[in-house]
């Protein structure tokens, strides 16, 4: 029998399976963008992925490419990574979701960056095989792009940087989230001229990984140093970051992973890498485009770190006439109030208050106060952060607003309860046109007949710089945990 | 020659070289992923960016392709370490997307 090449035989079943596993994804996208049809988007994305898994290993057993070796690799892998994923998801707290967005999103980066070198080693075993051979043509071993052509090498090395870059930055987005990190400098890494050096020796490497290389030895170290210094670029590229612009970040990495995957496909011609990649890295530039313009920030202002500086000597100046309150002093003006609208913000998060916000929240709307929420697209540590924290305490879908739908309405409201937030209710967006935050669209909390402010301390928010809304006349400051100032509100309230 | 056909042919097609298919597809789905992404609500920022995260684990089917048996067996180690980190990324970030956005559906319908 004539042994065809093994693509021709059955390349087709497998394009079908690839080609339903691009429009699964590409319905999961486009259901998981709309409340009523995302949870059915994101059962649809995970089936795109388990057609494209089971196609991929059929394959592979059909063609016989599946040794006993690589079952005792792939068996356990798959069982161990799955059940690792699983735990984590399950046990990680709703408060926490930014950071281990950002820690998944740096695993999917560092996968491909392996995938690229496998293919380096790959090559490698070639070129090997090219050197032992009598009669050596001259050039001698084989180059990444002599085996693939150009595209091949430009492709192998954009999967290791891009993989590398989403992996590290990925990591220090989220040590910076966790609050492990708060520095913009690593040693030398984080400044500019480090970051042209290690591009400049990156461009370097991936001429000679791809192009020059063409003994196993040079293959691995050319190849090997290339992730390395990615790996260090990712770091550089994100500690300038400041903690107030992480979403933005996390959502530029997501979109970095996507390409990744994608470039990862172009190595492998891959097709359904390549629109699944393609998707994710669309849409996470689309995602961060929107964020900045909710921040009114440039996405240069925020990869440079522009903000990260300017305001911190402001905020050490003291505030002179801040008038505080205690829970028990509120709750008679909360008692007559028939407006009530709670602005949340990370402080929330912190303290895991949001459902004795809804605690508090219900007894006002049993005493005929209507009370409403004030979401701010990038309130807490990530847009929508929020919405999902106060979904969790069931407070009713309805009585979310976005900050377009409910600036107006401060004007009747009675109290705006300020729960955490900082930098999103500061006047200094409207008034100051040399803050760092000037043209931030800002919920105009001062507009209520009285604002009250929960926070522990008249610390700095994310932003670095202060607050004036903590002295103005109409503002009263109740330095406490929320969750405990909730606590107490309620307590006091149920006495009035 | 026919031994890593797998991973240098599928797809191509005799009269296209696969990069140019390739650049098609990529050149589409980018449009179509900006599209799909226009008019999303902030609420569902955060769960679209932990699902897009998810599908961005499609890297998994790669690290499954650098365990075929035309790979040594370094690539293979590689690829295994690739597999557990590709499934942490798809696994949690499926999971926990769905964990969000079960919170938006559990809510108490309004009263009538």
């Amino acid at each position: 029998m004539i042994q065809l090449p093994f693509a021709a035989v059955s390349a087709p079943g497998i394009e079908v399976a690839y080609m339903a596993s691009s429009a699964l994804f590409v319905l999961g996208i486009k259901f998981l963008g709309k409340v009523k049809t995302a949870r059915k988007g994101n059962q649809i994305a995970a089936l795109g992925m388990a057609v494209a898994m089971a196609a991929t290993l059929w394959e592979l057993l059909q063609a016989g490419k599946y040794s006993g070796i690589s079952w005792a690799f792939a068996g356990p892998t798959l069982l161990f990574g799955g059940l690792l994923g699983w735990r984590l998801a399950v046990r990680v707290p709703m408060t926490a979701m930014p950071e281990f967005v950002a820690i998944f999103n740096g695993l999917g980066g560092l996968a491909s960056l392996l995938v690229a070198l496998a293919e380096v080693s790959l090559i490698a075993v070639l070129a090997n095989d090219r050197l032992q051979l009598p009669g050596l043509p001259s050039p001698a071993g084989l180059t990444l792009s002599r085996h693939g052509g150009f595209d091949f090498a430009i492709a192998v090395a954009l999967s290791v940087v891009i993989g590398a870059v989403t992996f590290s930055g990925s990591m220090i987005a989220y040590a910076k989230l966790a609050g492990k990190v708060n520095k913009s400098r690593f040693g030398p890494l984080g400044s500019t001229p480090t970051n042209i050096v290690l591009g400049l020796l990156t461009l370097g490497l991936v001429v000679w990984g791809g192009f020059i290389a063409e003994t196993p030895t040079e293959l691995w170290i050319a190849n090997g140093s290339l992730a390395l210094v990615s790996l260090a670029l990712g770091v550089g590229l994100t500690m300038p970051i400041g903690g107030a612009d992480m979403p933005v970040a996390i959502a530029l990495l997501n979109s970095y992973s996507g390409i990744a995957g994608m470039t990862t496909g172009f190595v492998l011609n891959n097709n359904v890498l390549i629109v699944a990649g393609s998707l994710v890295g669309a849409s996470g530039i689309i995602l961060t485009q929107i964020m900045c313009k909710a921040m009114n920030r440039s996405l240069s202002n925020v990869l440079l770190g522009v903000m990260g500086d300017t305001g911190s000597a402001a905020s050490k100046e003291g505030y002179t006439k801040v008038k505080t309150t205690t829970a028990e002093e509120l709750a008679p003006l909360l008692d007559a109030a028939r407006l009530v609208i709670i602005v949340p913000g990370y402080g929330l998060a912190v303290a895991q208050a949001q459902h004795k916000v809804r605690e508090l929240a219900s007894l006002l709307e049993k005493q005929g106060c209507a009370v409403k929420y004030a979401i701010h697209p990038v309130a807490g540590r990530m847009p929508g952060h929020m919405n999902i924290l106060l979904a969790e305490a069931n407070v009713p879908y309805e009585q979310l607003f976005e900050l377009d739908h409910i600036n107006d309405e401060f004007a009747q409201a009675d109290v705006a309860l300020v729960l955490g937030a900082n930098d999103v209710c500061n006047p200094a967006a409207n008034d100051d046109p040399k803050s760092p935050i000037a043209g931030m669209p800002v919920l105009n909390v001062w507009n209520a007949r009285t604002v009250v402010v929960v926070k522990r301390s008249l610390s700095a928010g994310y932003a670095g710089i202060r607050n004036e809304l903590f002295q103005l006349d109409n503002s009263l400051m109740l330095l406490a945990d929320a969750k405990k100032a909730m606590e107490d509100l309620v307590t006091e309230l149920k006495a009035q | 020659m026919t031994a890593f056909a797998l991973v240098s042919s599928t797809g191509g097609s005799a009269s296209m070289p696969f990069l140019l298919v390739g650049l098609w597809v990529l050149l589409l789905a980018v449009f179509l992923g900006i599209e799909l992404i226009q008019k999303v609500p902030p609420t569902l920022h955060t769960p679209l960016m932990s699902g897009s995260n998810a599908i961005s684990g499609i890297t998994i089917v790669g690290s499954l392709l650098s365990l075929s048996s035309d790979y040594p067996l370094t690539g293979m180690i590689l690829g295994a370490i690739a597999i557990v980190l590709a499934m942490i990324n798809v696994f949690g970030g499926f999971i926990v997307t769905h964990r969000m956005l079960a919170m938006f559906r559990e809510r108490p319908e309004v009263k009538k």
